[in-house]
């Protein structure tokens, strides 16, 4: 069995499970973001009258924090109502982050954890060796009535990528190479793992960035073997090291699809679609705002590279450079280790620690015409505001020299 | 709804959430309300020219991107009598289910010559779509899946039997 099916069955009182079978499984972290208020009407259409498991349902402020408008405003204040009366403890208002930094930093998530948050890119965690899916308001509802979520175990594809990454190369260079060569469809009702020597060398917050993105491949989970790393890294938020479920050696899985990754230049998802992928185009390219953020590039590692492209330099005239860490704790650190002051010398714009500008709904919108080069993770036709703008999705290294010459670039041209 | 008969909207490969249902809209919690921005992304005139029982078709990956629930409510309450991809993006096939938004998986549909604005016949229970002068079949849903949409999503069947409503 694999990792994965392992831990479904446990969370289902079953000996094993296989691909394709269907089982009710306890899930053991749940969270609401704050553009779904959808869940709480669903939530009573269906009877709900009390959480399952207060303690363990957790509601994010992230996609619209502080509120953008007054029907914003209105979603956070029923939200907030709403866990009064549920007795809900963790509720993260406003400036907390994003809500998968927001949960792995509440120390809730490990390996082997059933974790579903109403967001796509909750495929994140599987970094840390959980299983993790995004759903819908009505699945949500569901889960917060009942504790429980029906799943149909999914085929594992495995992404093997070994080699050595180049100076200025990121894990975001590498997701957008293998997702251009696979397209955006190849993991349709799929889990995804990752591994090769090139993810056992990354740091967490880099095996981060992968899983990420792995739902732009359409995959309903993602995967990385838990080693040394990742619970040094979780170690810091509290999580105490336990039992950690394996893949068995004959694991058969869907595919394997192995890529060499030395030699890899930046990489960039041209706009209009992720697996639009191609190196950094060698025409100039002028780019209006570069965005360095969301749960994709906003972490500390992300503000390191930045700020030391950026330590010394500006950012170049008539073009604008959002910054926004991923969470209250990320800005905490940043501050800290100086790079936001660096990033503000260099002409740096900080919001608030949420999703930013990424869904197009505050913080940096686009107008027809412009282009942006974001660490984000989509670029479909008006993700970032207006269908007339242009996005280009890069790693924070090309954002950061893209910001100090104010055309598309990677961090080796400079 | 064992057949539903209307004219069809054409749509290609990769249709994400924030084209079905743009996120600048996303506050907005009223289901009626959401209703007047299907699709606004990719086709600012569907809400005000769909009618009901109209036919959604579209390529691989319908539904891609943002969890939304917003995007399947979009549709449902625009009176949309079913959505006929080659494949669908998870979240949003599950969310269809819940809401009650037929949602059929016709991996052959490139065998038909369709064509925007044309009548079309859908037989959800036998898997047969008829348009463009030709017919194909497809693997109906499964009883499970197909009485939760019958029944309009799985509200009503859930406070009747709990978690046995999903079979």
């Amino acid at each position: 069995m694999h990792a994965l099916e392992k831990i479904l069955a446990r969370a289902s009182g079953k000996e094993r499970v296989s691909a394709g079978e269907i089982v009710m499984a306890d899930v053991d972290v749940a969270e609401v973001n704050d553009l779904y208020y959808q869940v709480v009407k669903s939530f009573y259409e269906l009877g709900g009258t009390e959480i399952a498991f207060p303690e363990r349902a957790n509601f994010v402020f992230d996609h619209y924090s502080p509120a953008s408008t007054i029907g914003a405003a209105e979603n956070h204040r029923k939200f907030r109502e709403f866990c009064r009366e549920m007795g809900v403890g963790n509720l993260f208002d406003i400036g907390d982050g994003v809500c998968h930094q927001v949960l792995m930093e509440s120390g809730a998530v490990g390996p082997g954890k059933i974790v579903v948050e109403t967001d796509s890119h909750t495929t994140t965690l599987g970094s840390l060796g959980a299983f993790a899916t995004g759903v819908g308001s009505t699945d949500m509802a569901l889960i917060l009535i009942t504790g429980k979520l029906w799943f149909k175990f999914p085929r594992v594809i495995n992404i093997v990528l070994e080699g050595t990454l180049g100076e200025g190369v990121m894990a975001k260079d590498v997701i957008l190479h293998v997702i251009g060569r696979l397209r955006q469809d190849a993991a349709i009702y799929k889990a995804v793992e990752f591994s090769g020597s090139t993810v056992r060398d990354m740091p967490q917050e880099e095996r981060m960035v992968l899983c990420n993105m792995a739902v732009e491949m359409g995959a309903k989970t993602a995967y990385i073997e838990p080693d040394d790393v990742t619970h040094d890294y979780i170690a810091r938020y509290g999580w105490k090291k336990g039992e950690v479920l394996t893949t068995d050696k004959d694991f058969e899985y869907d595919s394997v699809h192995k890529f060499d990754v030395s030699g890899l230049k930046p990489q960039a998802a041209l706009p209009g679609s992720v697996d639009n992928v191609s190196d950094i185009p060698s025409e100039d390219i002028a780019i209006d705002q570069v965005f360095l953020g969301t749960c994709t590039g906003g972490r500390l590692n992300d503000l390191r590279m930045a700020a030391e492209i950026l330590e010394g330099r500006q950012v170049a005239k008539g073009t604008r450079f959002v910054v926004i860490p991923s969470s209250r704790i990320v800005f905490q650190d940043a501050l800290k280790a100086g790079y936001v002051e660096t990033l503000i010398n260099a002409g740096a714009v900080f919001s608030t620690p949420g999703c930013g500008p990424c869904l197009g709904a505050h913080e940096g919108v686009m107008a027809s015409g412009e282009k942006c080069a974001t660490t984000s993770s989509r670029n479909f036709p008006g993700r970032m505001g207006s269908t007339e703008a242009d996005i280009y999705i890069v790693s924070p290294a090309t954002a950061a020299a893209t910001a100090i010459k104010g055309y598309l670039c990677g961090a080796d041209s400079l | 709804m064992d057949v539903i008969k209307g004219k069809l909207f054409i749509f290609g490969n990769n249709i994400d959430t924030d084209q079905i249902y743009p996120g600048r809209f996303i506050e907005i919690t009223d289901h009626k309300e959401i209703a007047k921005h299907a699709m606004a992304g990719v086709d600012p005139s569907f809400a005000s020219t769909v009618k009901p029982g109209d036919i959604v078709v579209g390529g691989t990956n319908f539904g891609c991107g943002s969890s939304r629930e917003h995007a399947v409510i979009a549709l449902k309450n625009a009176r949309v009598g079913a959505v006929v991809a080659k494949s669908f993006a998870r979240i949003f096939f599950r969310n269809a289910v819940n809401q009650g938004l037929i949602v059929i998986e016709a991996p052959n549909l490139d065998e038909l010559d369709l064509k925007a604005g044309e009548e079309a016949e859908l037989d959800v229970v036998n898997g047969e779509f008829a348009a463009g002068g030709g017919k194909i079949s497809f693997p109906p849903l499964p009883e499970n899946v197909l009485s939760i949409i019958k029944a309009g999503g799985i509200f009503s069947l859930f406070r009747e039997k709990g978690v046995k409503a999903f079979g």
